[in-house]
C-alpha cells in the first residue's frame, strides 16, 4: 500500500478484511503488498502482515497463507509465532483440507517454550485437532509450568484443555469415595421415606460388601504429573479474571481429590460480587456443585442470601443453591430466611421460594410438618399467585403422607371457591379425588359445585373434574351417580377433543353396561391405585456430566463443538509418555521426579518384606541415569512396581496395625464420605516415618544418595502437606518416629560429604561423571527446597487448627446453658489491641434462652472488653458462636464479667494463657537477629530441657510451640534451630523465641522486654515440649 | 490496490468517521426498531430469511470455531447502533432472538445473559444501559465471553471517560480500532489498557484540536513494543516530572440487617486502587500492618504471587496510570462493625387508607469518624399512592409511578439524629399491603478502613528518584440492606 499514514493503513486493513469475501478479485490485488510485509525486518510489521493476510477469506490464497504460516511458525520473534498460531484456525475454517499440514505446524508450535505462544497455540489445537491428545504428552509438564505466566485468556483455554487431558491420562483420585458414594445414593433412592429401620440389616450387609470391595481395590497413588497440574493451577484462583477462576474451579471439581476441592469455594463466592452476568454463570455452576459436594459451600451459606435488589434470575439461582445446601442443621435458619423472601414484592421470586420450601420439606423429614403448616398459612395470602403456588406444592407434600392431613385437604376444598388460577384448582380437585375417602362428606359437594361451573373452567380443570367424578363414582356411587353422569354428558359435548376423549374413556370404564369390557372390573384399581409420591428434585441434578463452566453446561444441552469430558480410565495409561528428552535446563526437575518415585518404592516394598528386587532396580537406575532414555524406562518400571507393591503393603498394614480402629473408621466413613480422605491421609502419614528404617538398612554405598533422595522427597511432600496432615504428625506413634531424628542428623552429615564420597568411588565409565555433577546440583536444589519450606511454614501452619477450648460456664451451673471459649487467633478487627475470644454457646436446656449479653465487667485497671452483639435468642438444643474482644493489657489476669440472659446472670471469667497475649509478626532472619541483639541481658530468659523421643523432629517442635503460643515462624538458615516471633497484643513489644535442638536436649530462649511475659512463656513452651 | 471509497483515502478525522460508517459500521439510525412498535410478523419473515441465509453461508463443514464471531451494541430503545464482525458477517437479524428475550423479561437486567438460537448463541452484558451482544457459534466458556465484554466496556470507559451511546458514536473510529486490536479472529489479543494506549492514543480535547489543525492522527506514530516486553502490562519509556504513587484503600460493607436490627450477614469487600505515575521501570513493594486480615484476595497480574504466599508482601512492577492492584474479602467469620443503625416504624392500618412512616438513622461503631453522603432508598409497596413526609434534614423524593422513595440525608450529626416522619396514603378500599419494604442505605466514611487494614510501607526499587507517596482510606456501603 502506498499510503504512508498508519491510521489510514489500519482502516484500509479493516475495510479489506470486511469486504474481501464479497469482492474477491479486488482483494487479491492487495496480496503482494502483504507478502512483501512478511519479509519486513520489523517483527511487528511481519506479524500484522500475517494477521491481515490470514484474515482475508478468499480460497485462492490458501497456499500462500499456508506458506506464510509455516514460515512464521519458525520466525525468531515469539510475537510473530503467536500470530502464526492465531492464523491456524483461520486457515482451517477457510479450507479444512489443510488439516494435516496445520497439525504439523501446531505440533511445532506446541514445543515452543515462550509464554506468549502457549495460549494461542493451545487455542489453535483446540479448534483444529482436539482429538490429537497425543500431541500434548511431551508438552504437558511445560504447559503446567508456564501456565501462571501465560496471559489470562490463554490460561482459560489451556486449563480447559488440560482438564480433558488429565481425564484421559490419570486415574480417578476419588476412586474409593466414588464407590462409597454409589452405595449412598443407592441407599437414598431405595428408601425414599424415613421408614428404614427394619432394613438396617440389609444395609449393614451392603456396607460389609463395600468394605470388602474397598479392600480389594488398589490403593490410589496420585501421579506426580496430576499433582503438578493441581499445584500449578491453584494460585490462579486468585486471578482477577472471572473466566480463569471458573476454569480452575472446574478443573479442581473434575480432577482433584475430594478433600482438596474445597479451596475453590472461596474463590467462587468471591465472584458473586462481580457483575450480574458473571454471578449468573457462577451461580449456575455452584448449583451443580452443591448437589454433588454440599459440604464445600456450607460455610458460605450466608453469601447466598438474597437481597431485594438482585435481579430475579439471580434470586432464583441463589434460592436453588440455598435449597441444595439445606440440611438438618441449617434448615431452621434457611426457613427463617425463606420467610422473609415470601414477603417480597417480586411475585415470581415468591413463587420460586414456595417451591423451594416444598423441596426442603421433602428432603428433610424433620421440617416437613413445619413447612406444611407454613404453606397452609400462605393459603390465606392475598396474592393469588402465592396461593396457587402453595396449593401446588402442598399437593405434592400431602401425597407423601395423606392420612395425617385430612384437615388440610378440607381447608383446601374450601379454597376452591376463591382460587381462580387453573393449575391450583386442578391440584385441589386432584387431591380431593385422590383422597376422597378421607373427606367423604366434602368431596361430593365439591363435585356438585364443579359440575355447576364446568362449562366455564379451563381445560386442565375440566379434566380434573372428570377425574374427580370418576373416582367418586367408584367409591361413593350412591351419592354421586347422577352428578357423574351429568358431568360426563357435559364433557361429551365439550369443544376440546381431549376432554371428549377422556369422557368417553371414563364412561366405558366405570359405568357398567351389558357389553362393558373386561377392563371395567379393574376400574377401581386403575383409578385408585396407590401413586408414588413425586420426587421434587433440583433441575441441576444431572448437569454435571457436562464440563462445568462450559456453554453446554449452562444451557444443559450440547453446544456445537463441545468436547465431551471423558470418563476416568480404568487403569492409568503409561505415564512415561510425558517424559521429555530433556534439554539441559529441565534435567534436574525430571530427575527429582524420578527420584521421588524411587523413594516411595523402597518404603512400600519394605513393609511388604520384598526389598530384593527394588534394590536391584535402584542400583540399575543409579548407574544408568546418565542416559536419558534409560531414566525414562526406569520411571515407568519403578512406577508400576511401586503400584504393585503398594497394593500388598497397604492392605497388610491396615490389617495388622489397627484392625479394630480401622473398622470403626470405615464405618464412620460410610456415614461421612468427607471423613474418609482424612483418615486415608492419616494412614498414609502413619506410614511415612517407616520409610526411614528401611533406608538405613540399605547397603552403605547406596545409602548416601538414597538418603538425600528421601530428604528431597520429604521436603517436597512437606510443601504440599495440608494442615490436617501436620496435625496428624503428632499422632504418629513414637516407635516409628524414633529413628527419624537420628536419621535426619545422619543425613545432613552425609549430605555434606556426598561429593567427596562419590569421588572416592572408582568411576566405572565416563558416563558416571554427569551423575556426580548432577548430585552436586541436587544438593543445592535440596538446600533451595528446604529453604522454601521454611519460608512457607508460617503460612501452612495455621494456628486455628490447634484451637483449644476452655470452659466458661458449665452446663449445670449455667442451668442448661453451657459456654466454651477459645482463642481464635484472628485479629479482632474493631480494635487491634484486643485479643479476640470466640465464645461457643450451647443451649442444653429444654427452653429457649434469649437476650444473651455481657454486663458489668469487673476488670483490672486498664483492661477493656468489647462485648459481642447481643444474641437475641438461642433455641433449645441450638448452638451459636460469638466473638468478643478483650484487652488484657499483656497480663494473664482474668477478665471477669457477667453473662446475662433475660432472666439470669452468671459470673464468669476468662483467663488467657500467656501464649494468646501476642499476635504473630513476620520478620526475616536478619531482622530477627538484629532485634535479638537488642534484647539481651535481663530481657533474655533461657531454659533447657530434655526432649521427649517423639518430638525431636523440627515439625513436631514447630507444631507444639505454635500451639502453645500465637507465634509465627521466622525463616532460619541454621539447622537445629527454630525461631519464632510475635508482638504482644496491647504493648506491641516484641517476643522472640528460639528453640535450639542438641540431640536429646533442647534450649528454649525467649527475648522479650516484658520479663514477666518472657518467664511465663518459657514455662509454657517447656511444658508444651515436654508433654 | 483496493478501490476505496474516495472519502476514506482523502479525508481524516471526523468526516472519515461518518463516511466510513456507511459500508462498514451501519449506524442504523434509519432502521431504528423501537421496542413497542416492533412488528413481530415481520420479524418472522426476517427469521426465515436469516435461516436461509445461514444455511447458505455454512459452507465450511466443520463447526467454525471462532470464539467471538460478532458484536452488536444495542441501546435502551432497542436500536442496534454498532456492529463489528471478526469473521464472516452475521446478519443482524440474529438479534431478533435477543429482542424476544428482552420482551419476555420484566426488567432490563433480567434478560438472560446467554440465549441459544438455532445457529448461534448470544451472550450479552448490560452496562450503562447499553447491551453488548456477542454472537458465538460453538462451545466456549460463557464467562470467557462475559469477562471479555466487560473488559471492552472498561476500555471504552478508560478511553472516553464515559461509555454512552453518544461517546461511542463520537469516537467511532477509535472504537473500531480498539475492537480490531482487542480480538483477532475472535480470540482476545490485547486487552491490557497500557498496550492499547500505546497502539491507539486515547482522544483528548487537546489532541482532537491538534489533529484537526495539523492533520495528524490518534494512532501511535511508533510501532508499539508493549506486547513484546516481559512486563506486558507496562508501557515502555514512561517519563514524568513529578513522580507520584497514590493508593486508595476502599472498603465496602455488604450487609443484611434484619427487622430487629441484628446483623444477618455482613462482610467487607475491599479494593486497593492505585494511581502510579512513575518514571522508568520501578519495582514496588507494599506491605500491610495486618495482612492476615485478608481472607481472600485477587490480584492484578503484575503482583508476584509467590512473594505474597511466602511473606504476605505485595511486590510488583506497576502498570502506568490507574489500575486495581488488589481486591480482597474479609469474611463474615470476623466481626464486622456496622457503622450505622436504623430505627424504623412503618405501619399500615387495616381498613384505613393511611399508613405511618417513621425512620431514624444513627451512627455506631464509627471510631469517631463522620458518616457522610448518606442516602436511603426504598421501594415502597405498590399500594402506596403518595407520601407526605417531613425530614429533619436533607431532602426526600418519591416517585408515585415506580414507588421509589429516596432520602438524601447528607452527613449524620450524632447530636441531632436525622429523622424522616410522616404519613403515606394508600389506595382507598385496597387491603393493606403485605409486603415489607427494604431500605438500601449508602454512606461514606472518610479516612477509615472499617476492617482495620493498614498499609505499613511502600518501597521502591529499581529507580533512583524519590517518589511522592500517598495513601487514602475510605469505607463505603456496598449492598447494605435493612429489612423491615
Amino acid at each position: 500500500m502506498g499510503v504512508v499514514c498508519f491510521d489510514v493503513k489500519k482502516l484500509v486493513y479493516v475495510y479489506l478484511v470486511r469486504y474481501a469475501e464479497e469482492q474477491q478479485d479486488l482483494a487479491l490485488l492487495s496480496i503482494s503488498t502483504f507478502q512483501r510485509g512478511l519479509k519486513d525486518p520489523n517483527q511487528l510489521i511481519r506479524a500484522s502482515a500475517l494477521r491481515v493476510l490470514s484474515s482475508i477469506r478468499v480460497t485462492i490464497i490458501v497456499p500462500i497463507m499456508m506458506l506464510a504460516i509455516k514460515e512464521a511458525a519458525s520466525d525468531m520473534s515469539p510475537y510473530v509465532r503467536k500470530t502464526a498460531a492465531h492464523a491456524i484456525p483461520k486457515l482451517y475454517s477457510l479450507d479444512p483440507e489443510q488439516k494435516d499440514q496445520l497439525i504439523e505446524v501446531i505440533e511445532k508450535l506446541l514445543a515452543d517454550k515462550t509464554t506468549l505462544v502457549a495460549g494461542s497455540v493451545v487455542m489453535a489445537f483446540e479448534e483444529v485437532c482436539p482429538e490429537r491428545i497425543d500431541l500434548i504428552h511431551k508438552n504437558y509438564r511445560k504447559l503446567c509450568n508456564l501456565l501462571i505466566d501465560v496471559e489470562e485468556w490463554g490460561q482459560v483455554v489451556i486449563i480447559n484443555m488440560l482438564t480433558r487431558y488429565a481425564r484421559t491420562q490419570f486415574l480417578n483420585p476419588n476412586i474409593n469415595e466414588s464407590l462409597l458414594e454409589e452405595g449412598n445414593t443407592e441407599g437414598k433412592t431405595f428408601y425414599p421415606s424415613d421408614e428404614e429401620e427394619d432394613e438396617d440389616e440389609d444395609e449393614k450387609e451392603k456396607e460389609e460388601k463395600k468394605a470388602e470391595a474397598m479392600a480389594k481395590r488398589k490403593p490410589y497413588v496420585m501421579d506426580p504429573d496430576h499433582r503438578l497440574l493441581l499445584r500449578n493451577t491453584k494460585p490462579l484462583l486468585q486471578s482477577r479474571n472471572a473466566a480463569v477462576v471458573m476454569a480452575v474451579a472446574q478443573l479442581y471439581f473434575h480432577l482433584a481429590p475430594k478433600a482438596e476441592v474445597g479451596v475453590i469455594a472461596k474463590a467462587l463466592v468471591r465472584l458473586l460480587r462481580s457483575h450480574s452476568e458473571v454471578q449468573f454463570v457462577v451461580l449456575q455452576n455452584v448449583a451443580t456443585m452443591t448437589i454433588k459436594r454440599r459440604g464445600m459451600f456450607e460455610p458460605y451459606l450466608k453469601s447466598f442470601y438474597i437481597r431485594s435488589t438482585d435481579p430475579t434470575q439471580i434470586k432464583i439461582l441463589k434460592l436453588e443453591v440455598l435449597t441444595n445446601l439445606a440440611n438438618e442443621s441449617n434448615i431452621s435458619t434457611i426457613l427463617r430466611e425463606f420467610q422473609t423472601y415470601i414477603k417480597s414484592m417480586d411475585k415470581d421470586f415468591v413463587a420460586a421460594t414456595i417451591q423451594a420450601i416444598g423441596r426442603c420439606a421433602t428432603n428433610i423429614g424433620e421440617v416437613r410438618d413445619t413447612c406444611l403448616n407454613g404453606l397452609v398459612q400462605l393459603l390465606s395470602n392475598r396474592d393469588e399467585l402465592v396461593v396457587a403456588e402453595s396449593v401446588v406444592v402442598i399437593k405434592k407434600l400431602l401425597q407423601m403422607q395423606p392420612e395425617k392431613h385430612s384437615d388440610i385437604i378440607k381447608h383446601m376444598a374450601k379454597l376452591i371457591d376463591n382460587i381462580q388460577v387453573p393449575m391450583a384448582r386442578a391440584s385441589i380437585l386432584w387431591l380431593i379425588g385422590e383422597y376422597c375417602e378421607h373427606v367423604p362428606k366434602i368431596a361430593p359437594d365439591v363435585l356438585r359445585k364443579m359440575a355447576k361451573s364446568f362449562t366455564n373452567e379451563e381445560d386442565i380443570v375440566k379434566l380434573q373434574i372428570l377425574n374427580l367424578a370418576a373416582k367418586l363414582y367408584l367409591t361413593n356411587s350412591k351419592q354421586t351417580k347422577l352428578l357423574t353422569q351429568y358431568v360426563l354428558n357435559l364433557a361429551k359435548y365439550d369443544q376440546n377433543y381431549d376432554i371428549r376423549d377422556r369422557a368417553r374413556f371414563i364412561r366405558q370404564l366405570i359405568v357398567p353396561t351389558e357389553k362393558s369390557g373386561a377392563l371395567s372390573k379393574y376400574a377401581k384399581k386403575l383409578f385408585l391405585a396407590l401413586k408414588p409420591a413425586p420426587v421434587l428434585e433440583s433441575p441441576f441434578k444431572d448437569r454435571d456430566h457436562f464440563q462445568l463452566g462450559s456453554l453446554s453446561h449452562l444451557l444443559n444441552a450440547k453446544a456445537g463443538g463441545y468436547q465431551e469430558l471423558p470418563e476416568w480410565p480404568e487403569s492409568a495409561p503409561d505415564p512415561s509418555v510425558r517424559n521429555v528428552e530433556v534439554p539441559e535446563w529441565s534435567k534436574c526437575s525430571a530427575r527429582e521426579k524420578r527420584k521421588e518415585k524411587k523413594v516411595d518404592k523402597p518404603f512400600y516394598s519394605d513393609s511388604d518384606g520384598e526389598s530384593g528386587p527394588t534394590e536391584s532396580a535402584d542400583s540399575e537406575s543409579n548407574s544408568g541415569s546418565g542416559s536419558d532414555s534409560g531414566s525414562a524406562s526406569d520411571v515407568s518400571a519403578s512406577a508400576s512396581e511401586s503400584e504393585e507393591s503398594e497394593e500388598g503393603s497397604e492392605s497388610d498394614e491396615e490389617e495388622d496395625k489397627d484392625e479394630p480402629k480401622h473398622n470403626k473408621k470405615k464405618l464412620q466413613d460410610m456415614k461421612k464420605p468427607t471423613h474418609n480422605t482424612e483418615s486415608e491421609q492419616s494412614s498414609e502419614e502413619e506410614k511415612k516415618p517407616q520409610r526411614k528404617p528401611k533406608t538405613r538398612k540399605m547397603s552403605e554405598s547406596e545409602s548416601e544418595s538414597e538418603e538425600s533422595d528421601s530428604e528431597s522427597s520429604e521436603s517436597e511432600s512437606d510443601e504440599s502437606d495440608s494442615e490436617p496432615e501436620i496435625r496428624k504428625k503428632k499422632k504418629v506413634d513414637p516407635k516409628a518416629s524414633k529413628p527419624v531424628k537420628k536419621e535426619a542428623k545422619k543425613e545432613s552429615k552425609k549430605e555434606m560429604s556426598l561429593l567427596d564420597l562419590d569421588d572416592f568411588e572408582p568411576a566405572p565409565s565416563p558416563q558416571v561423571t554427569p551423575v556426580n555433577f548432577m548430585s552436586s546440583s541436587l544438593v543445592t536444589d535440596l538446600e533451595g527446597l528446604s529453604l522454601s519450606d521454611d519460608v512457607l511454614a508460617p503460612a501452612t501452619i495455621s494456628p486455628s487448627s490447634s484451637m483449644k477450648s476452655f470452659e466458661l460456664l458449665h452446663r449445670i451451673t449455667g442451668e442448661g446453658l453451657s459456654v466454651e471459649y477459645c482463642f481464635s487467633r484472628q485479629p479482632f478487627s474493631p480494635d487491634a489491641n484486643m485479643v479476640s475470644v470466640q465464645l461457643h454457646f450451647t443451649n442444653n436446656s429444654s427452653s429457649d434462652v434469649s437476650a444473651l449479653h455481657v454486663e458489668d465487667a469487673k476488670l483490672q485497671s486498664g483492661m477493656r472488653v468489647k462485648e459481642f452483639p447481643e444474641i437475641e435468642a438461642l433455641a433449645a438444643g441450638d448452638t451459636t458462636t460469638a466473638v468478643m474482644g478483650i484487652d488484657f493489657c499483656d497480663s494473664t489476669q482474668a477478665a471477669n464479667f457477667q453473662l446475662c440472659t433475660n432472666s439470669k446472670k452468671f459470673l464468669v471469667s476468662i483467663q488467657p494463657p500467656v501464649g494468646e497475649l501476642m499476635r504473630p509478626v513476620f520478620m526475616t532472619e536478619n531482622e530477627f537477629k538484629k532485634e535479638q541483639g537488642q534484647l539481651m541481658g535481663m530481657n533474655e530468659i533461657t531454659e533447657k530441657l530434655t526432649l521427649d523421643s517423639h518430638c525431636r523432629n523440627e515439625h513436631a517442635i514447630v507444631q507444639r510451640v505454635t500451639t502453645a503460643a500465637n507465634l509465627s515462624r521466622v525463616p532460619c538458615g541454621a539447622d537445629h534451630e527454630c525461631r519464632f516471633a510475635a508482638r504482644t497484643v496491647t504493648g506491641n513489644s516484641l517476643v522472640l523465641v528460639t528453640v535450639a535442638i542438641k540431640q536429646e536436649a533442647a534450649q528454649v530462649t525467649v527475648n522479650c522486654d516484658k520479663m514477666l511475659i518472657g518467664t511465663m512463656l518459657v514455662k509454657e513452651i517447656l511444658q508444651a515440649l515436654a508433654q | 490496490m483496493v478501490p476505496l471509497p474516495p472519502v476514506v483515502a482523502a479525508g481524516r478525522g471526523r468526516r472519515v468517521n461518518m463516511d466510513l460508517s456507511r459500508p462498514n459500521l451501519q449506524l442504523s439510525v434509519e432502521g431504528a426498531r423501537t421496542g413497542p412498535q416492533r412488528n413481530w410478523g415481520e420479524a418472522g419473515s426476517e427469521e426465515d430469511f436469516k435461516v436461509k441465509n445461514e444455511t447458505k453461508r455454512r459452507e465450511p463443514p466443520s463447526p467454525s470455531s471462532t470464539m467471538i464471531h460478532s458484536l452488536f451494541l444495542i441501546n435502551a430503545s432497542g436500536d442496534i447502533f454498532l456492529e463489528k464482525h471478526w469473521k464472516s458477517v452475521v446478519s443482524r437479524s440474529v438479534c431478533d432472538y435477543f429482542f424476544e428475550a428482552q420482551e419476555r423479561a420484566s426488567e432490563p437486567e433480567n434478560v438472560p445473559p446467554v440465549i441459544p438460537t438455532p445457529h448461534h448463541y448470544l451472550i450479552s452484558v448490560l452496562r450503562h444501559r447499553i447491551y453488548f451482544v456477542a454472537v458465538i457459534q460453538s462451545e466456549v466458556p460463557p464467562l470467557f465471553v462475559i469477562e471479555f465484554l466487560h473488559r471492552v466496556v472498561d476500555t471504552f470507559q478508560d478511553y472516553f471517560g464515559v461509555c454512552t451511546e453518544a461517546a461511542i458514536k463520537d469516537n467511532v473510529v477509535v472504537v473500531y480500532e480498539l475492537l480490531e486490536e482487542m480480538l483477532d479472529n475472535g480470540f482476545p489479543l490485547a486487552t491490557e489498557s497500557n498496550i492499547l494506549k500505546e497502539l491507539i492514543k486515547p482522544p483528548t480535547i487537546l489532541r482532537t484540536m491538534v489533529n484537526t489543525i495539523t492533520g495528524s492522527t490518534n494512532v501511535g506514530e511508533q510501532l508499539p513494543t508493549g506486547q513484546l516486553s516481559v512486563v506486558p502490562w507496562r508501557r515502555t519509556g514512561v517519563k514524568y516530572t513529578n513522580n507520584e504513587a497514590y493508593f486508595d484503600v476502599v472498603e465496602e460493607i455488604d450487609a443484611i440487617i434484619d427487622k430487629s436490627g441484628s446483623t444477618i450477614t455482613a462482610e467487607i469487600q475491599g479494593v486497593v486502587d492505585a494511581c502510579v505515575k512513575l518514571t522508568g521501570m520501578p519495582d514496588l513493594t507494599l506491605s500491610f500492618m495486618n495482612p492476615r486480615l485478608l481472607d481472600d484476595v485477587s490480584f492484578h497480574p503484575c503482583v508476584r504471587f509467590k512473594r505474597w504466599e511466602a511473606e504476605r508482601i505485595l511486590s510488583f512492577i506497576p502498570p502506568d496510570g490507574n489500575f486495581r492492584l488488589l481486591s480482597y474479602h474479609v469474611s463474615s467469620q470476623n466481626l464486622v462493625a456496622i457503622p450505622v443503625y436504623v430505627k424504623h416504624n412503618i405501619t399500615f392500618r387495616e381498613g384505613s387508607s393511611q399508613g405511618r412512616f417513621d425512620m431514624t438513622l444513627g451512627p455506631k461503631q464509627t471510631m469517631g469518624k463522620a458518616v457522610e453522603a448518606v442516602l436511603v432508598s426504598s421501594q415502597l409497596p405498590r399500594g402506596v399512592l403518595n407520601v407526605n413526609l417531613n425530614p429533619s434534614q436533607g431532602t426526600y423524593t418519591f416517585d408515585p409511578v415506580t414507588k421509589l422513595l429516596s432520602w438524601d440525608v447528607g452527613k449524620i450529626n450524632p447530636q441531632k439524629l436525622p429523622n424522616l416522619k410522616g404519613s403515606m396514603s394508600l389506595q382507598a378500599g385496597a387491603s393493606k399491603p403485605d409486603e415489607n419494604p427494604t431500605f438500601n442505605i449508602q454512606f461514606k466514611i472518610q479516612q477509615m478502613a472499617i476492617s482495620g487494614l493498614k498499609v505499613n510501607r511502600l518501597d521502591m526499587y529499581g529507580e533512583k528518584y524519590k517518589p511522592f507517596k500517598g495513601i487514602k482510606y475510605m469505607t463505603k456501603a456496598g449492598k447494605f440492606q435493612v429489612r423491615t
